[in-house]
């Protein structure tokens, strides 16, 4: 154990430490220390040393402490009897540099200067979604006229990830989603007498907008932060510089590939989620003693290929959204474990928004063009 | 728990001077592997307190895995390893924890918390396993960051500062509780000399004034040199110990062709 001893002689005090000193045992030592040496009225002060057996890293920091107070105050803090094995281990310190931190953290910016940059930082972050979008399209055209540039075996794996694997998701989330609207709709509708027309409400609310919109936020929240993470990934072990400096566009290498993907698969997707969400409506319709027949003939009779479309129009649109932004935020990774999780976050949040956007635009171009 | 052997006391003799002390680590019978694939077979030896002990071998010979089983990390298929006198292999709970209190690893990468600062990162373990103030732990932080030469940057992130920055810092996390034990993963790669030169030197230091016992992989020959006391050299072909002792006496008086060809840099014409 350590301990301490004070001792006031004609010309100072003596702190004497003794024991151990490490990591474990030093804790109280070092407060009473500091205390005496606050005590000792500007009297020079000896650390003796004589009695200590062993001093680890922890120890010396006891020990440097001290002297640094003893700088600081401009007081007269020396070390006597320390054993020369501990000596060396002191003198690899300089106590003029411990004395105050040679990295401090940056102050705050002053609000306006922190609104100028948080200003100039969307700004950034528009101009370079622009520069994609630009880089994107130019790659997506050359995909078009030279397929054969296309690697086409990771499209067909990125496929398998984004559509059949998000299929159980899908379904489970389309079935639920039209349960619950069926539910929602038809308890009140029934005081009307009028529950048949919860089969039109569904219909035309799945395949004009639920469908479309709840199957790409889905795809934001799988597949868009997956193509961050995993873009962001590469960026960190700079696979991404490695595919620069072979000459390689990573935009034709790692975004035409996930656009094709995501194109063919979301709209296969929200196909996949109208069906299920009628069937969903159907049966909770069931327990309303509307018959399956009914159900279709209604939907059949409200629904027609103009909503079908304008539904699965959006579907494209909505792919190229996911897909692009999930890239963008992975090239945009800077470095670090923490990097790539910011990157699958804003890739999720700054997706959905997107869908959300557009989504309100195609309701204004539709309603204008009478669709 | 299984079968002990004697808890070693505090270093006070120069380090790794008694070949007859009782060891700190002891390696016994060790197979190693990854699913059916055996990588190391029935490894034996014993790491004296307070020695610089270097593992060496070409790659792929499982130096990093054999490092890996030896702070518990991976299972191994048969074997022990005693941590002063403690099985790490079958320890659970405190008991695993106070094993692992004993020693501290810096990983090839570094493998520095990314979100943390330098100090942060060196200041972790002392909070978690002291009760020193703050004051006290800040202190002790800048001071381990002061010993790898970069107290001037114990605010910056790990991913602000170069590759051989991050190995010092680590080095300077895994020193920050003083363990008995330092194993350090290849920690001369990718240093500049001067560096390396100052890292093998305060290696040194603290081997022989703390009597603190490192576990090195390396294969910097200047560095083997500088700092080992003994070596062990694996050969993935006879899967274990293929040579033991001074690396200087194996330099000059081995007559195994794989050593001599290791230590005197020779093209692998040998294996022909």
């Amino acid at each position: 154990m350590a301990a301490l001893a004070i001792r006031d002689t004609d010309v100072g005090r003596v702190l004497a430490l003794s024991g151990r000193l490490d990591a474990n045992t030093i804790r109280d030592v070092w407060r009473d220390a500091r205390r005496a040496l606050a005590e000792s009225s500007g009297r020079p002060v000896v650390v003796d040393a004589a009695a200590v057996d062993y001093c680890d890293g922890a120890g010396i920091a006891l020990i440097v402490d001290l002297l640094r107070i003893g700088r600081r105050e401009k007081r007269d803090v020396e070390v006597a009897n320390l054993k020369p094995a501990f000596v060396a281990l002191l003198n690899q310190f300089d106590v003029g540099v411990l004395d105050h931190d040679l990295d401090p953290e940056p102050k705050r910016r002053p609000a306006v200067e922190e609104i100028g940059a948080i200003t100039a930082g969307v700004w950034h972050d528009i101009r370079e979604q622009v520069e994609f979008v630009g880089e994107t399209v130019a790659a997506l055209g050359y995909a078009v006229r030279h397929p054969s540039t296309v690697r086409w075996r990771d499209v067909w794996v990125i496929c398998e990830r984004v559509g059949a694997d998000a299929l159980p998701i899908v379904a489970l989330i389309s079935f639920l989603l039209g349960v619950i609207l069926a539910f929602q709709s038809a308890i009140p509708m029934k005081k009307f007498g009028a529950e048949i027309f919860v089969a039109d409400l569904i219909g035309l609310a799945m395949l004009r907008e639920l469908g479309p919109l709840m199957t790409a936020i889905l795809l934001a929240g799988r597949s868009g932060a997956a193509f961050a993470a995993e873009i962001g990934t590469m960026k960190v072990n700079q696979e991404v510089d490695a595919l620069t400096t072979m000459g390689l566009d990573p935009v034709r290498f790692l975004v035409t590939t996930r656009v094709i993907a995501a194109l063919l698969m979301t709209p296969l997707l929200t196909l996949f989620a109208d069906l299920v969400s009628l069937l969903g409506g159907a049966l909770t319709l069931q327990s309303f003693s509307i018959p399956f027949i009914t159900f279709v003939h209604e939907v059949e009779g409200i629904v027609d290929f103009s909503d079908f479309m304008a539904g699965f129009v959006k579907s494209f649109i909505f792919a190229i959204l996911i897909a692009g932004i999930g890239c963008l935020r992975g090239l945009q990774t800077s470095a670090g474990a923490s990097s790539v999780g910011d990157a699958a976050t804003r890739a999720v949040v700054s997706g959905i928004i997107l869908l959300v956007v557009v989504d309100g635009v195609f309701a204004v171009v539709y309603f204008f063009l009478d669709i | 728990m299984g079968p002990a052997v004697p808890s070693t006391p505090p270093p006070e003799a120069a380090p790794g001077d008694d070949a007859a002390a009782a060891p700190i680590i002891r390696v016994e019978g060790l197979t190693a592997g990854y699913d059916d694939f055996v990588l190391l077979k029935d490894v034996s030896f014993d790491v004296r307190p307070g020695e610089v002990f270097v593992i060496l071998g070409g790659s792929g010979c499982g130096k990093s895995t054999l490092l890996k089983h030896m702070i518990g990390l991976y299972e191994p298929m048969a074997g022990h390893v005693f941590i002063d006198g403690d099985d790490i292999v079958t320890a659970e709970g405190d008991a695993r924890k106070s094993i692992l209190r004993k020693i501290g690893v810096m990983y090839q990468s570094g493998a520095l918390f990314g979100s943390m600062t330098l100090l942060e990162n060196v200041r972790l373990p002392l909070e978690e396993y002291t009760e020193l103030d703050n004051e006290a732990i800040d202190l002790i932080g800048r001071m381990k960051l002061e010993l790898v030469g970069l107290e001037q940057f114990t605010g910056h992130l790990p991913a602000a500062i170069s590759g051989g920055m991050q190995k010092r810092a680590a080095i300077a996390r895994a020193m920050a509780l003083d363990p008995m034990i330092l194993f350090l993963d290849e920690p001369s790669a990718g240093l500049d000399p001067i560096t390396s030169a100052s890292l093998d030197a305060l290696i040194r230091r603290l081997a022989e004034n703390l009597g603190v016992t490192f576990v090195i992989v390396t294969h910097e020959l200047a560095s083997i040199f500088a700092i080992a006391d003994r070596v062990i050299m694996l050969d993935k072909r006879k899967k274990g110990i293929i040579a033991e002792g001074d690396p200087r006496v194996l330099r000059d008086t081995s007559e195994d062709p794989w050593v001599r060809q290791f230590f005197h840099r020779e093209p692998d014409a040998v294996a022909a």
